[in-house]
C-alpha cells in the first residue's frame, strides 16, 4: 500500500499576522511557519498505520508551497514519511485552491497512491477545498473530516465516521480514496531529534512547471479565484465599564443589551 | 512581525523583511542565523516545552515535585546526549543543543537542570573518558532515559575549590574503596549512576557508583527556596567498594572533571537566555493590559525603559551565547569563553527575572506569574557550575596571567 500525505506550510497560529502594505500578501518576514495541524493528524496517521500493519510499502509527503515549504516537508518526513515531492515554481504562487488540487492531480495521477490523506482544513486560508476537489479531480471516493479510520485486513476497503450534527455517521468505501482528518482522529507526537537529522537524509523530489506536462492548460481550463486584497480586519471596538451602584448597574447593563446589542 | 507600536502608520514604515521580531524577542534577526536543523530543533523542543512542561510547571514548583513522568517524553524526543553521534544520540550541533537548553529554561531551570546533568555532566565523561563496555552498557540507556544519572564533585565542605576534595578512593586489591561524602548533587537520589570525583594517590579520578552498591546512601535536600521542581540530593559514601572497571579510565586529574563543568556550563550560557525570555514575555503582555492613572503600562516612560533595558539584555545574551556555540562547534572555544558568557547570561537572567518579578506587581509574588520562579531557581543557577565570582576570576586570570582565586 501506497500512502501519500499532501501537506501545507502555515503560519503559525501564535504569530501576530499583518497585511503587507501593498495588501497582496500578508507580511512574512520574521514569520514562523509551520505544518498545517490538521494536516500533521494526516501524517500521523499515515505513520501509526504502517506502525500496524505490515502492508504500507511507503508513505509520501507533497506539498505545494515556495522554497521555504522545504523545512514543514523535512518535518513531516522527521515523523516518518520515507520520501518527499515539492511543487515549487513562481507560476504556482497564485493558484487557488482548485487550481492546487489540478496541479496536485496531475503529478499524482499515476503514481498508483492507495490512500491520499489531508487535514480537513488548512489555518491559514481555511478553504477546505483540497482534498474534496483532489478526490473528484482523480476520480476516486472521498470521506471529509473524519473522526475514526480503519483499513480492512486485506488492505483493501476502509471504514470511517464522520461527525455530523446530532449523530457519527459511519461510512465504509474501497481504496484508493481520499480521506481528510478532523482534530482528534490521532494525537500527533514530535518528530525527536535523532529523526530530525535523519530526515536531511530523505530524498525530496522538487517539481517545476516544466515537470509537469501541460500544465498551464490543465489549471488555465478550470478558471478559478485570484486574491484581490487583504485587509487587516475592522479594530475592536473598546469595552465598557459601567460604574456605580449595583442596581443602577444592573438597570444599566439591561438597557445597554437591549438598545445596543439587542440581545434581550 | 510582531511591534509593540501597532499604529498603523508606524507599521508601514517598517523595511519589509526586516524580520525584527520583539515579541519571542529575536530583535537582531538571530534566528536567521541559524541551520534550518537548528530551527527545527529549537521548534521542536519549544512545541514541547509550551504543551508538555509550562502547564504543569509551576505546581511542581509549589508542591516541591521533580516531573519525573517528562523523563520518557524527553528521552523519546532525543534531548539526552543529543551531540552525540553514536550510541543512538542525535548528532546536533552544539549551538542546536544550546538551544534545546534554552528552551528547557525558557521552562524551568531545573527541567533544564535535569537534561544538563544527564547529558553534560553524566553521558559527556563516560563517552569522552569511559571504556568501550561502559559506554555500551551506559550510553544507550541514559540517551533512552532508562537510566539517570547524576555528578558528585561539590562536597559538604565547599564546591569552588574541589582540588581540596576529602573523598578518598583506596586501591584494595583490585578494587577501589570510596569514602566521603558529596552534596547538592541534581538527581541524586533517582540516579542509577552516580559519576563521582574521588581523590587518589594519584591525584583526582572518576568513578561510576550504581545504584545498590554496599555503603552508598543518597537523602534528598528539602527546604529549597529554588529548584524546587528538581531533585537535590547528598551522596553518602561508607566504604563503597567499586571495581576497576567501574573507574573511568582516561580520566586523569581535575581537568577531567572540570571539562564536564565546560559542557554543562556551555548549556547554562543559552539556559539564562530562555529563563529571561520567559519572564520579558510575561512582563510585556502585563504591561500592555495593565492600566494605570488611565492608560496602558506600556504608554509609562519608567516601564517602556525597563522593557528596553529587558531586551538589550536578552539580545545581548543571544549573541553571546550563538558564537559561543560557533566557536564549539568549530573546536576552537576556550573554557575561560564560556565562563564569561556563564556569567552574563545567567547574571541577565537574574537581573531580567528580578525586575519582571517588580514589574509585575503584587500578583508577580505568585507561582502562577514565572518571573518569581525564575528568579529563585536563577539563584541556583547563579552559584553552582561556578559562582559569578569564580568565573569572573577565571576571566581575570586570562586577562592578567594571574590566579586570584
Amino acid at each position: 500500500m501506497k500512502i501519500l500525505v499532501v501537506i501545507k506550510q502555515v503560519p503559525d497560529s501564535t504569530t501576530t499576522i499583518r497585511v503587507r502594505p501593498d495588501a497582496e500578501d500578508i507580511e512574512r518576514a520574521g514569520v514562523k511557519m509551520v505544518v498545517n495541524p490538521f494536516d500533521e493528524f494526516a501524517i500521523e496517521l499515515a505513520v501509526q498505520l504502517r506502525e500496524k500493519r505490515q502492508d504500507v510499502a511507503s508513505i509520501t509527503a507533497l506539498t505545494v508551497g515556495p522554497a521555504a515549504a522545504a523545512e514543514a516537508l523535512r518535518t513531516v518526513l522527521a515523523i516518518g514519511a520515507d520520501d518527499g515531492i515539492h511543487l515549487q515554481d513562481p507560476a504556482f504562487d497564485r493558484l487557488d485552491e482548485l487550481q492546487t488540487a489540478a496541479l496536485v492531480a496531475a503529478t499524482v495521477k499515476d503514481a498508483g497512491y492507495d490512500l491520499i490523506l489531508r487535514g480537513k482544513q488548512e489555518i491559514d486560508l481555511d478553504s477546505g477545498q483540497l482534498g474534496p476537489a483532489l478526490a473528484e479531480l482523480l476520480d476516486l471516493p472521498h470521506v471529509g473530516a473524519a473522526t475514526r479510520f480503519e483499513l480492512s485486513a486485506d488492505g483493501k476497503r476502509f471504514a470511517a465516521n464522520r461527525r455530523i450534527e446530532g449523530a457519527d455517521e459511519v461510512v465504509e468505501g474501497s481504496l484508493p480514496a481520499v480521506v481528510t482528518i478532523e482534530k482528534g482522529l490521532v494525537e500527533c507526537r514530535y518528530p525527536s531529534l535523532p529523526n530530525l537529522m535523519k530526515a536531511k537524509k530523505k530524498p525530496v523530489r522538487t517539481v517545476t512547471a516544466a515537470d509537469v506536462p501541460g500544465v498551464s492548460d490543465i489549471v488555465g481550463a478550470l478558471g478559478g479565484t485570484q486574491v484581490h486584497r487583504l485587509e487587516p480586519p475592522p479594530q475592536r471596538p473598546p469595552g465598557k465599564v459601567l460604574k456605580g451602584e449595583p442596581a443602577e448597574m444592573a438597570a444599566q447593563l439591561v438597557r445597554l443589551l437591549r438598545e445596543e446589542a439587542k440581545v434581550v | 512581525m510582531p511591534k509593540l507600536d501597532s499604529s498603523p502608520e508606524r507599521a508601514s514604515q517598517q523595511a519589509p523583511g526586516l524580520g525584527h521580531d520583539l515579541a519571542s524577542p529575536d530583535f537582531y534577526a538571530v534566528r536567521a542565523l541559524l541551520t534550518e536543523e537548528e530551527r527545527q530543533v529549537q521548534e521542536t523542543v519549544g512545541r514541547f516545552v509550551d504543551e508538555r512542561v509550562l502547564p504543569i510547571i509551576a505546581e511542581c514548583f509549589e508542591r516541591e515535585r521533580f516531573p519525573r513522568e517528562l523523563v520518557p517524553e524527553m528521552a523519546r524526543l532525543g534531548l539526552f546526549g543529543a551531540t552525540f553521534s553514536d550510541y543512538g544520540c542525535a548528532g546536533l550541533s552544539n549551538v542546536a543543543y544550546g538551544l534545546i537548553m534554552q528552551e528547557l529554561e525558557r521552562g524551568d531551570s531545573g527541567v533544564r537542570s535535569f537534561a544538563s546533568v544527564q547529558s553534560g555532566l553524566c553521558m559527556f565523561p563516560i563517552h569522552r573518558y569511559g571504556s568501550d563496555e561502559q559506554k555500551r552498557r551506559w550510553l544507550p540507556a541514559m540517551a533512552r532515559g532508562e537510566k539517570i544519572g547524576c555528578f558528585g564533585l561539590t562536597e559538604p565542605d565547599g564546591g569552588s575549590d574541589p582540588g581540596a576534595m576529602k573523598t578518598t578512593a583506596r586501591k584494595t586489591g583490585g578494587d577501589w574503596v570510596l569514602s566521603g561524602a558529596k552534596m547538592w548533587i541534581t538527581n541524586g537520589t533517582i540516579a542509577d549512576i552516580a559519576i563521582v570525583w574521588a581523590m587518589t594517590d594519584a591525584g583526582v579520578r572518576g568513578f561510576l557508583v550504581e545504584r545498590g552498591m554496599p555503603g552508598y546512601t543518597t537523602r534528598d535536600i528539602h527546604h529549597k527556596f529554588s529548584l524546587r521542581a528538581s531533585i537535590t540530593s547528598e551522596l553518602f559514601f561508607d566504604n563503597v567498594r567499586v571495581p576497576e572497571a567501574n573507574r573511568l579510565p582516561l580520566a586523569e586529574g581535575l581537568g577531567a572533571p572540570l571539562s564536564c563543568l565546560t559542557q554543562a556550563r556551555y548549556g547554562i550560557a543559552w539556559g539564562g537566555v530562555g529563563a529571561a525570555i520567559a519572564c520579558y514575555r510575561e512582563a510585556l503582555a502585563f504591561a500592555r493590559q495593565r492600566v494605570l492613572f488611565g492608560e496602558p503600562l506600556i504608554h509609562k516612560q519608567a516601564i517602556q525603559v525597563r522593557l528596553a533595558d529587558m531586551l538589550r539584555r536578552i539580545t545581548t545574551g543571544q549573541l553571546l551565547a550563538l558564537q559561543l556555540g560557533r566557536l564549539k562547534d568549530a573546536g576552537t572555544m576556550h573554557h575561560a569563553q564560556v565562563s564569561l558568557a556563564k556569567w552574563n547570561n545567567v547574571r541577565l537572567g537574574l537581573d531580567v527575572a528580578r525586575d519582571a518579578r517588580d514589574l509585575l506587581g503584587a500578583g508577580g509574588i505568585s507561582v502562577e506569574c514565572c518571573p518569581i520562579r525564575h528568579m529563585l531557581n536563577l539563584e541556583s543557577v547563579i552559584t553552582y557550575e561556578g559562582t559569578e565570582t569564580i568565573h569572573q576570576l577565571i576571566v581575570g586570570r586570562e586577562i592578567t596571567g594571574v590566579s586570584a582565586f
